[in-house]
C-alpha cells in the first residue's frame, strides 16, 4: 500500500479538479487536444500519415505486397498490423522484443478496421487460393503523451486512405514499387476508436500521459457509422454496466465529431 | 584583436566571441589557443574582462548549492536514487536523508519511497558529475499533494524573481503554494482547482515572455484580470 501512497495523493488531487469539471490543461473532460492530420509523409511507404493529438504523435505507414493467402480464407486480401513504441517517445518505453503495451496497441487498431469490415477484401484477391493483397500497417510512436489508441488507429486510417496500391505485373507476377498505379485500397468504412477512461466516477476522453498515469479502467469502443465494431477493456478496475452503457454512448458521440475532422 | 561580438547578442555554438588574451572565458564559453569561443546556444554578457554566456535552452547541470526537485526513481541499500531532471541522476545517502536514528535492515521506503518527489539541495557535484543529495537544511522536505510542472531550468531566475518578487507575487494572488527548483520542476499546490490553473498558467506566461520588457507588470496584470 505504501508504493501507492504518492500516486493516491496525485490521484485526489485531480479527482478535485475533475470533480469541478476542470482538467490540469483547461479543457472540458470529454474534449480532445487539437488534432493534426498530415497525409504522405513517408516516400518509400505506399500510404502513410502523421497523427498529432496535443503533444502525442504517432506515424502510420503502409507497405503493400503480394502473398498467398491464408488457408482459411483464399480468397480475402491480408492484415497485419505492427506497433513499435519507440523509446524516443517516453521514458517508460525500453527497446528490444514488442512488449504487452505495444502488442495490444497492435491488436486494437487490428481488431478496429478487420472487425468493421472497412476493407473490401475480396477485391484484393488477385488469383484465389494462390495469390493476394497484403497490408501491412506499422505505427510507430514519436512522441508518447498518452491516448496512444486512439492516435494509432486514426493514424492507421488515414495512412490507408492514403495508400495507392503499387504496379503488379501479372504475368511475371512481380511487384514494381517504383511505379504507383492510382488505385486506392477498397476502403468502405471509417472505423474510428474512441477510448474513455474512468477516473473514479469521471469519463475522460483523451487524457495526457499525466492523467493515463492515474486512470481506474479503459475501454476502447471502435464504432463506423454509429455502430459497434468492436472493444477493449483495460486496466485494473472493474465496469459496471451502467459504466459501459454510458462509455459507449459517448465514444459513439465522440466518434461522429472526430469523423468530421478526417 | 579583442572582441568580435557585442553585449546581449545572440550567439551559436563554436561562434568566436574574441581574440587575444584581454579577455577571460567564464561559463558557457571556452579558450582555444588565441580564440574564445561560444559552447552554447546564448546570449553574451560581457562584465570587465569576463565573457559569459546565459544560456537560451539546454538541459539542467547539477551545480553545488542548488535547491532543486527531485523525484525517487530506486532505493538502494545505503539510500535513494533521484531523479533530476538532468542528464545526471543524484543520490541522497542514508546519512544526508535524516536526523532520525535508522536501524540495520529498517524498510527505506518509510522515509521516501518510489514516485515521492522531495525537495533537495546539491551538497556536492565531482568532476564526473556524480551528484550528492542532502535533505538537512532549510524548506526541504517531501513533497505532499499536488501537481509538478516542467518548466525551462534557464527561466527559473525568472519565474522566481528579484528576492524571490515574481513568484511571491504570483503565491499572493492565487494563494497556491510554490515551490520553484533549480532544476526547473516546479511544485504547484492550491486549495481550488481554478487558483491553481491560474497559478500555472502565469508560470508559464512568466517562461514564455521572460525575455520581453515589462513582464512584471504584464503578470500583475495577468494576475488582476482574471481574480
Amino acid at each position: 500500500m505504501l508504493v501507492n501512497q504518492m500516486k493516491n495523493e496525485r490521484r485526489s488531487h485531480l479527482l478535485k479538479f475533475l470533480e469541478k469539471g476542470l482538467r490540469y490543461d483547461k479543457r472540458k473532460l470529454d474534449e480532445f487536444r487539437e488534432i493534426t492530420v498530415e497525409l504522405g509523409v513517408s516516400k518509400n511507404a505506399e500510404g502513410s500519415a502523421r497523427v498529432k493529438l496535443g503533444d502525442t504523435e504517432i506515424i502510420a505507414g503502409i507497405k503493400m505486397s503480394v502473398e498467398k493467402p491464408y488457408p482459411d480464407t483464399p480468397d480475402d486480401g491480408n492484415l497485419m498490423v505492427g506497433a513499435e513504441l519507440s523509446p524516443m517517445s517516453s521514458p517508460d518505453f525500453e527497446s528490444g522484443p514488442p512488449g504487452t503495451q505495444a502488442v495490444e496497441l497492435a491488436r486494437v487498431v487490428d481488431r478496429g478496421i478487420r472487425e468493421s469490415k472497412a476493407m473490401d477484401t475480396k477485391t484484393l484477391c488477385i488469383e484465389k487460393g494462390e495469390r493476394v493483397w497484403t497490408t501491412c500497417i506499422d505505427l510507430v510512436t514519436i512522441n508518447a503523451d498518452g491516448n496512444l489508441i486512439d492516435a494509432a488507429s486514426l493514424a492507421a486510417l488515414a495512412a490507408l486512405r492514403d495508400t495507392k496500391l503499387p504496379e503488379y505485373d501479372e504475368k511475371e507476377k512481380k511487384l514494381d514499387y517504383k511505379s504507383r498505379t492510382n488505385k486506392k485500397l477498397p476502403l468502405k468504412k471509417t472505423p474510428i476508436a474512441i477510448t474513455v477512461y474512468k477516473i473514479g466516477p469521471h469519463y475522460l476522453i483523451d487524457p495526457t500521459a499525466e492523467e493515463e498515469e492515474l486512470i481506474d479502467a479503459r475501454l476502447t469502443v471502435t464504432t463506423s457509422d454509429g455502430k459497434l465494431c468492436a472493444m477493449q477493456k483495460g486496466e485494473n478496475s472493474p465496469l459496471t454496466i451502467e459504466d459501459v452503457d454510458k462509455m459507449v454512448s459517448l465514444a459513439i458521440h465522440k466518434a461522429k465529431e472526430l469523423a468530421k475532422r478526417l | 584583436m579583442g572582441l568580435l561580438v557585442k553585449d546581449k547578442e545572440i550567439v551559436t555554438p563554436g561562434e568566436d566571441l574574441a581574440l587575444g588574451m584581454d579577455y577571460l572565458p567564464s561559463y558557457g564559453t571556452f579558450r582555444e589557443g588565441e580564440r574564445i569561443s561560444a559552447a552554447k546556444l546564448g546570449l553574451v554578457s560581457i562584465d570587465g574582462r569576463v565573457i559569459r554566456i546565459i544560456p537560451l535552452s539546454g538541459k539542467y547541470m547539477p551545480k553545488t548549492g542548488d535547491t532543486i526537485i527531485g523525484k525517487v526513481v530506486d532505493v538502494t541499500i545505503n539510500g535513494w536514487r533521484i531523479d533530476i531532471n538532468s542528464a545526471y541522476s543524484a543520490m541522497l545517502s542514508m546519512k544526508d536523508a535524516t536526523s532520525e536514528f535508522i536501524p540495520r535492515g529498517s524498510d527505506l521506503t518509510r522515509y521516501f519511497n518510489f514516485g515521492d518527489y522531495i525537495v533537495t539541495s546539491i551538497i556536492n557535484v565531482t568532476s564526473q558529475n556524480l551528484v550528492d543529495l542532502t535533505m538537512k537544511g532549510p524548506g526541504l522536505r517531501k513533497l505532499g499533494e499536488g501537481r509538478i510542472i516542467h518548466v525551462n531550468t534557464h527561466k527559473v531566475p525568472r519565474i522566481i524573481g528579484k528576492q524571490g518578487s515574481m513568484v511571491t507575487m504570483v503565491k499572493d494572488a492565487t494563494g497556491c503554494r510554490i515551490t520553484v527548483g533549480q532544476n526547473g520542476v516546479v511544485w504547484i499546490q492550491g486549495d481550488q482547482p481554478e487558483s491553481e490553473l491560474k497559478a500555472v498558467e502565469a508560470i508559464l506566461k512568466i517562461e514564455n515572455e521572460s525575455h520581453i520588457s515589462g513582464l512584471t507588470e504584464r503578470i500583475k496584470e495577468f494576475l488582476e484580470k482574471q481574480g
